[in-house]
């Protein structure tokens, strides 16, 4: 190696500083420049996935301009708090559920002014992470008409497996409350189902490997329905 | 200096089979796990290994000169670092369902052995021009690993490539069954320990 600079201290400080220098505008820079990008993406995926559970769109692969169109037209969205009330001047959009756990956003969709299934957004801690999703229900706010869990940390091919379309499509069909209108939620078994469980209407299959994950997604899918089952209910008795 | 020399094109086709990256130096094998199990994942990540190889080679080589030694895996690691995560943002704004397959993974490459590996076995010694080369022999190499293994993945475990259907329905309705071991990890080491028999069998690598 040719002509090596005279190593001093001072030296080796000035050279650390000039490189964190140089690499921290960099990385400034490039966040500033994508960050409107980044921002537009989660937001589409987000409203992708609400138009999935709800059933509107089949696959995510639609246009952005058609995503937004849609979900501009059919959905209509609000917030509700824990005692079942409307609350007014807040979107539920912008609601963040852990820092307002006590305000509850729906996402119902509208056909022709009637509301025909309503999607509420879900999560808490799996195994190793924290698990994002959304929960659609029919309009007897019983059935559940889909399911979705768009991020999680869970281990790929195991409890990641939850946001595979054969895990999630299990879910169509089964009911959250027993016969007397309590909820008991629906919940993912050890395994698969054996065929003689009591109750069928209210268990899905699990995913062997996953165990521990699927009782995260137990606990907080029945959390969440708990929350607004005091919403859910003054729904249901305005349609009876 | 548009035409390679003999020289250079060694720097270029040495990784990709005698001296290849991950079939012979068994260097970066856990992204090589992970992002497999479609070869459009494993196209990106290519990529992006590729471009974070090359350019942090050409970097560290420019400023070879100027590092103090004491605090020279520190710099390599600042520039690798910043590297990957230009190119994570990048892949955010531009290719945001495939980065978050990807998710973790292309964060680390920043630990990827390959990309440090490089650095300081070669563009520590020689110039920003073979450095270049060599980075992105390195990651042609780690690439084509990559692509394989995608392959067999998705052909065998999916029935597709490139998420179109290839096993036609008619297999499948005479009982042809996806293999679900390609889709997990234990596939990937699999098809891993038969490239690597293959690639040293042809190559006649032996390592005790």
């Amino acid at each position: 190696m040719a002509s090596k600079p005279r190593i001093t201290k001072a030296y080796t400080l000035g050279f650390a500083a000039a490189v964190t220098m140089v690499c921290s505008v960099l990385l400034a820079s490039a966040a500033t420049l994508l960050k409107e990008r980044q921002e537009q993406n989660v937001q589409l995926d987000i409203k992708c996935n609400i138009l999935t559970v709800l059933g509107l769109i089949e696959t995510k692969d639609v246009e952005a301009e058609k995503v937004f169109s849609l979900y501009d037209d059919k959905v209509k969205t609000f917030v509700v708090d824990l005692t079942g009330n409307q609350v007014s001047g807040r979107t539920a959009e912008d609601i963040d559920p852990e820092a307002e756990p006590d305000l509850l956003p729906v996402f119902a969709r509208q056909e022709g002014g009637k509301i025909t299934a309503y999607c509420i957004p879900t999560q808490g801690k799996a195994l190793w992470s924290t698990v994002k999703g959304y929960i659609a229900l029919e309009n007897d706010l019983n059935t559940v008409k889909g399911i979705t869990f768009y991020s999680h940390g869970e281990t790929p091919g195991l409890g990641g497996e939850i946001d595979k379309e054969w895990f999630t499509e299990a879910f169509k069909g089964k009911t959250i409350l027993n016969d007397a209108g309590t909820i008991v939620s629906v919940t993912i078994v050890k395994g698969k189902m054996r065929g003689n469980e009591k109750d069928p209407e209210h268990l899905v299959d699990g995913i062997s490997g996953a165990t521990l994950t699927t009782k995260g997604l137990n606990k907080f899918i029945k959390a969440t329905l708990d929350k607004y089952e005091p919403y859910f209910k003054t729904v249901r008795g305005e349609a009876s | 200096m548009s035409i390679l020399s003999k020289k250079d094109m060694g720097f270029l086709t040495d990784p990709l089979m005698d001296n290849n990256p991950i079939a012979t130096q068994v260097l970066g094998i856990c992204s090589a796990l992970a992002v497999t199990v479609q070869l459009q994942t494993a196209m990106v990540m290519s990529i992006a290994v590729i471009t974070v190889l090359a350019f942090s080679n050409v970097l560290i080589s420019t400023i070879r000169n100027k590092v103090p030694s004491n605090i020279r895996i520190i710099i390599e690691l600042a520039i690798i670092a910043t590297l990957v995560i230009l190119v994570d943002q990048v892949l955010k704004a531009f290719l945001y369902d495939i980065s978050k397959q990807l998710s973790v993974f292309v964060g680390l490459i920043i630990t990827n052995c390959i990309v440090l590996g490089r650095a300081e076995a070669f563009a520590l010694q020689n110039k920003p021009w073979p450095s270049f080369l060599d980075g992105i022999g390195n990651g042609l190499g780690y690439s084509m690993i990559l692509i394989v293994v995608a392959f067999g993945r998705e052909l065998l475990g999916s029935g597709t490539l490139f998420g179109f259907q290839v096993i036609p329905d008619a297999a499948y309705a005479a009982g042809y069954q996806n293999m679900g071991l390609m889709v997990l990890a234990p596939g990937a080491f699999i098809l891993l320990g038969l490239i690597i028999w293959v690639q040293r069998t042809l190559t006649g690598t032996v390592t005790d």
